[in-house]
């Protein structure tokens, strides 16, 4: 836990030297007037990119917890491209993404607590209606 | 030059921003071998008190504590950086408005594709997950779209 505290901290200082934390910064690049985000998403992604390269391929397992040092891959379907575009209509209106309204909040932004509230109410009615719909395709599979 | 009209607020500092973020994911994945993103603390946190069925799943419950201590890092990590830089108590001129209407759709949106800007965007394109770049493409092309529709019917800020 003090591991994963401590990378958040370096994470959401990050978000505050890139100026993610600020949703006019985002909307600059949204419009194509400053690309900085670029630079931001590129770097970190290389960084991830070389330590998890690194990582999957030892025998080793990490040294805390003892699991396995695996890849982010998860499976592509219709929703994964669904999902993209819904979050893009709403990082395009707002300029927020989840991680970046965190540092924003900690950098004492309490406007962005209207993002943060609508974060956690989509994310409540898109697992409601998920939650309904598996249920009634599991009644539907039902022998009548 | 072109590197000034492409970055006319500088470079150096989107930079050093990014790989911090790197960093904050090495440490945790170097660590416990955890692949962190941000968006998926929504839904595990909503499993503290929702008993819907997406919610309770064992993935969200399982990781739901640690989930919470990454997030508060996140902000702890926000307000070291403001109090060190004397940011500390900017707030945002974006209307309150758009700020609700599209963290909507930021909530749904990320927990319907699986993963958002860090899940995706940093960790999945580091990964080179094809779903990951799929996804990283078809957001990042829309929000561009968004943003210049939003800005055209002259909404500021």
């Amino acid at each position: 836990m003090p591991a994963i505290l401590l990378g958040g901290v370096v994470f959401g200082f990050g978000l505050g030297l890139s100026q993610m934390y600020r949703p006019e910064v985002v909307l600059r690049f949204l419009r194509l007037s400053d690309l900085g985000l670029l630079l931001v998403m590129g770097g970190a992604s290389v960084v991830a990119g070389v330590v998890f390269a690194v990582g999957s391929r030892t025998d080793r397992t990490a040294p805390l917890t003892g699991r396995e040092f695996g890849k982010r891959v998860k499976s592509m379907d219709r929703n994964v491209l669904l999902g993209g575009g819904v979050f893009g209509v709403g990082w395009g209106i707002s300029g927020i993404c989840p991680g970046a309204a965190y540092a924003s909040l900690g950098v004492g932004n309490v406007t962005i607590l209207y993002a943060v509230v609508g974060m956690f109410a989509g994310a409540y009615l898109q697992g409601y209606l998920r939650s309904e719909t598996s249920a009634a395709e599991q009644t539907a599979e039902e022998p009548a | 030059m072109v590197f000034e009209t492409l970055f006319p607020n500088g470079w150096v500092h989107y930079l050093l921003g990014g790989l911090l973020i790197g960093a904050g994911t090495a440490i945790i994945y170097l660590s416990t071998g955890i692949i962190a993103g941000a968006s998926t603390f929504l839904e595990s946190t909503l499993s503290y008190v929702s008993a819907k069925s997406r919610f309770q799943q064992y993935r969200f419950r399982a990781s739901r504590d640690w989930r919470v201590v990454f997030t508060l890092g996140i902000v702890l990590g926000g307000a070291a950086y403001g109090l060190t830089f004397g940011e500390f108590g900017w707030t945002t001129d974006v209307q309150w408005w758009r700020l609700l209407v599209g963290g909507l759709f930021v909530g749904v949106g990320t927990r319907l594709g699986k993963g958002c800007t860090s899940g995706h965007g940093v960790c999945g394109v580091g990964s080179l997950s094809e779903t990951s770049l799929l996804n990283v493409a078809t957001f990042v092309g829309v929000a561009v779209g968004t943003a210049q529709i939003v800005a055209a019917l002259g909404v500021t800020p």
